[in-house]
């Protein structure tokens, strides 16, 4: 199965105050390329952690049916930590307002 | 109480999914992840709906936690096992309640939803039943829960653990930082209260960290565990999870779970508050 569209990675940002919002956002793909353009499976029950510049663990998210997940983070520094059957990638990330950080992830 | 008797591992499920004695219990704190898939077998309970009064601010009663298991099928000689999405912040509030109404046989499911998903296990979207049971709870075991009077009386006395994230604790934050921000009416913690996160005593893939792990986590921060300690969140489930951990793994007998949390102290009228790590 491919996934495509006009908006790679995270949820639609439609309705997101992105000026005030440093969001990390992605999609987590299985049997993909790591191409930045996600053609991969989505992987609907991967958990992906967000840990803070020290690597304290802050918050954890299950991906939807989509394999997309979004964090409204604080600007700075982050580690993404993508677990998922059989996978486990870390991410290390720069979130700013405005900016959104957009992934695709590929296990 | 004890690490044995309350914690089951996801292959000890894997082998007792047949077992007529195991009811398996999933709660959520996202309510549409049961519908999606959960164990087989599993029914569930939703955290609010079955699990809060809804009138009054408060546990439902023994009639009303009596008429949810019978109809549930739950049996008092049941062994209860409770999982969860979250880290399974919900499902160790569910156990705290079956403690509550004194529940003999309930175990965790240590790591949870999310490790039984890791592990690669099957989910199913069949929807359990099972006969209708008489369930006879047991009045309230109050010497679990802590109530806002004796919260206060603790300050500056006995152990306080405020588990919420440091934001939270400091006063930055109403609430965790993946939902809505509310909560109490001001900001803050509980003085003399210690911040030790939830989340500092679960590994990665869900699971508690060893004993060892755990007794050095809470000793470091200023726990002295010859007195007693109440646990306190936002809303009470992340303190229960913090609770197991204290009571159930470590077997401290003297450690509540304070259910009211900061969304009732945070609305106090007078009562003392601090800000700041």
């Amino acid at each position: 199965m491919k996934t495509c569209g006009a908006t790679p990675g995270g949820p639609d940002l439609a309705g997101v105050d992105l000026a005030n919002q440093a969001v990390i956002q992605g999609a987590v793909l299985r049997g993909g390329v790591g191409d930045g353009v996600p053609n991969g499976a989505p992987v609907g029950n991967a958990y992906v952690r967000l840990l803070d510049s020290t690597g304290e663990f802050t918050a954890e998210v299950p991906t939807n049916e989509l394999g997309q997940f979004r964090f409204f983070a604080a600007p700075g520094e982050w580690t993404v930590v993508v677990l998922a059957h059989g996978a486990r990638e870390e991410l290390k990330v720069v979130a700013k307002k405005g900016e959104p950080v957009d992934l695709i992830v590929n296990i | 109480m004890s690490r044995a008797t309350s914690l089951v591992s996801v292959a000890w499920v894997q082998e007792n999914l047949t077992n007529p004695n195991v009811v398996l219990v999933e709660v959520d704190e996202d309510t549409t992840l049961y519908e999606k898939g959960h164990i087989q077998g599993a029914i569930t309970f939703h955290w609010r709906d079955d699990l809060q009064d809804g009138l009054i601010r408060d546990l439902i009663s023994k009639e009303k936690f009596e008429a949810l298991l019978s109809k549930n099928g739950i049996a008092n000689d049941s062994t209860v096992v409770l999982y969860g999405g979250n880290n399974n912040w919900f499902a160790t509030y569910a156990f705290w309640y079956f403690k509550i109404y004194g529940h003999n046989d309930v175990r965790l499911i240590d790591g949870g939803r999310k490790l039984w998903e890791l592990s690669g296990f099957p989910l199913t979207t069949d929807v359990a039943t099972r006969a209708a049971t008489r369930y006879v709870a047991k009045e309230r075991d109050n010497s679990i829960r802590a109530y806002r009077d004796e919260v206060i009386a603790a300050i500056g006395k006995t152990n306080i653990v405020d588990v919420r994230s440091p934001q939270e604790f400091s006063g930055e934050l109403f609430a965790p930082a993946h939902l809505p921000q509310e909560g109490g009416q001001i900001k803050g913690h509980i003085p003399t209260a210690k911040n030790i996160p939830w989340s500092k005593a679960a590994n990665e893939d869900g699971t508690f960290r060893s004993n060892e792990e755990l007794s050095e986590l809470y000793k470091s921060a200023g726990v002295d565990f010859a007195q007693d300690t109440i646990a306190y969140c936002r809303i009470g489930e992340r303190s229960a999870f913090s609770w197991f951990v204290l009571h159930e793994l470590l077997e401290l007998g003297n450690v509540r779970n304070y259910d009211g949390s900061w969304t009732e102290y945070g609305s106090l009228v007078g009562v003392p508050v601090a800000v700041g790590a």
